[in-house]
């Protein structure tokens, strides 16, 4: 190359797209003038627009997984914790579940202790209520941990939990009557049957409640 | 995009791994292309870009959010190339200078390609013939070439990605062109 190392800095400053205006003009002037300059520009061009020209390829379809496979394992922390923000009702279901069981079974192993509904024809002798004969018991009753005679008349549910109905024959008062239901309840499953029945049947007050305590504020 | 990207590196800060998947999705492809044109190899390729993505995730902690994440992910990239080119290249450099001389480098004194008859040209595929001759580059040139040309970056991204200062790069780009025109004016 005979010319000047000069035109070749200005040819690439040019493919830079960093040439001066003077030297752009220089340039070009040289290039009309110059065939083996033309050529030399015209070779660098070309391979330029071959190396841009080579298609652009993609990854493998499984590359992500594979890398996601690759990573170090993440803390458990944050994977319960991704769990419980995509599953809230599941979430929600099972702490409540949770809570419940609790909260039963230890008013289960706490209420070991006699106790029986208060109406005021009830006798109660040792651990055993009576309702005698001849009376007429108004309203439900509930008997905890106690036995219970029933020879007069009951108008209302009995509920005898951990314990134990005295009568000849089962469910059937031998002497006396029941209008409502006779339950017994002395498992802990049956327990929280039973607990869980009666706080369905109390949620409908505690929304009501919420709701008055809300137009309040 | 960027914003995006931001966002999924705050949550693969804070553990959450998923988030990663999708800042691999996004730049699956360039890392990629930036490893095959480095290596020539598209199954070293996919080897050293799933490396980077790893190496990425690993050091997410030192990457600086006020930074483009690509740049510093094209760093990380480049860098396991050069050192698997390295590794495995011959201890001669055609661009070193040949000592006693000035200026004169293994270049001039390797014979230009002779040209390859018609027919045989048209048998190989020019892609091929091209990923080859940029694969003879020598790694300094290679990295600069590619970026510049094939991932069409800027030349102030190519410095902070290589971690070097603007007038290098220009240089080797420079060189880089020269060579390639030695190289391809016969393809």
């Amino acid at each position: 190359m005979k010319c000047s190392e000069q035109i070749i800095d200005y040819m690439h400053e040019y493919l830079d797209e960093e040439i001066s205006e003077e030297h752009e003009k220089i340039l070009r002037e040289h290039l009309q003038s110059c065939s083996d300059c033309q050529e030399y520009f015209r070779e660098l061009n070309k391979s330029i627009a071959l190396v841009q020209s080579t298609s652009h390829i993609q990854a493998p379809d499984d590359f992500t997984s594979k890398v996601m496979a690759g990573l170090p394992k993440e803390k458990k922390k944050t994977e319960i914790q991704r769990w419980l923000r995509s599953h809230p009702l599941l979430t929600a279901a099972s702490l409540f579940l949770a809570l419940m069981t609790g909260s039963i079974l230890s008013t289960w192993n706490e209420e070991h202790q006699f106790s029986v509904s208060k109406q005021p024809n009830l006798i109660v002798q040792n651990d055993t209520v009576i309702v005698p004969e001849g009376e007429v018991v108004k309203g439900d009753v509930v008997v905890r941990n106690g036995k219970v005679k029933i020879e007069g008349e009951v108008q209302g549910n009995v509920t005898v939990i951990n314990g134990e109905l005295i009568n000849g024959e089962k469910y059937m008062a031998s002497a006396g009557n029941v209008t409502g239901e006779i339950t017994e309840v002395n498992e802990v499953f049956e327990w929280i049957w039973y607990h869980i029945k009666k706080t369905a049947k109390n949620t409908a007050d505690l929304f009501e409640n919420d709701e008055k305590e809300q137009s309040f504020q | 995009m960027e914003t995006i990207v931001k966002h999924r590196i705050k949550q693969v800060i804070k553990g959450d791994q998923n988030a990663y998947g999708e800042i691999v999705e996004v730049y699956k492809d360039k890392v990629f292309q930036l490893c095959y044109r480095m290596l020539g190899n598209r199954h070293e390729a996919e080897d050293i870009a799933q490396e980077a993505f790893i190496r990425a995730y690993i050091n997410i902690n030192s990457f600086n959010q006020n930074l483009k994440f690509s740049t510093w992910l094209y760093r990380i990239a480049t860098n396991l190339c050069i050192d698997r080119i390295r590794k495995k290249k011959p201890d001669y450099f055609l661009d070193a200078e040949v000592p006693g001389t000035e200026g004169l480098t293994m270049y001039s004194q390797v014979p230009s390609e002779t040209p390859l008859p018609e027919d045989e040209v048209e048998s190989i595929e020019l892609q091929d013939a091209i990923q080859k001759e940029i694969s003879k580059l020598p790694d300094k040139y290679r990295s600069v070439i590619v970026l510049k040309y094939i991932e069409e970056l800027s030349l102030n991204e190519i410095s902070e990605i290589l971690d070097l200062p603007l007038g290098t790069v220009k240089t080797r780009i420079h060189r880089g062109r020269e060579a390639l025109r030695q190289q391809l004016r016969h393809v």
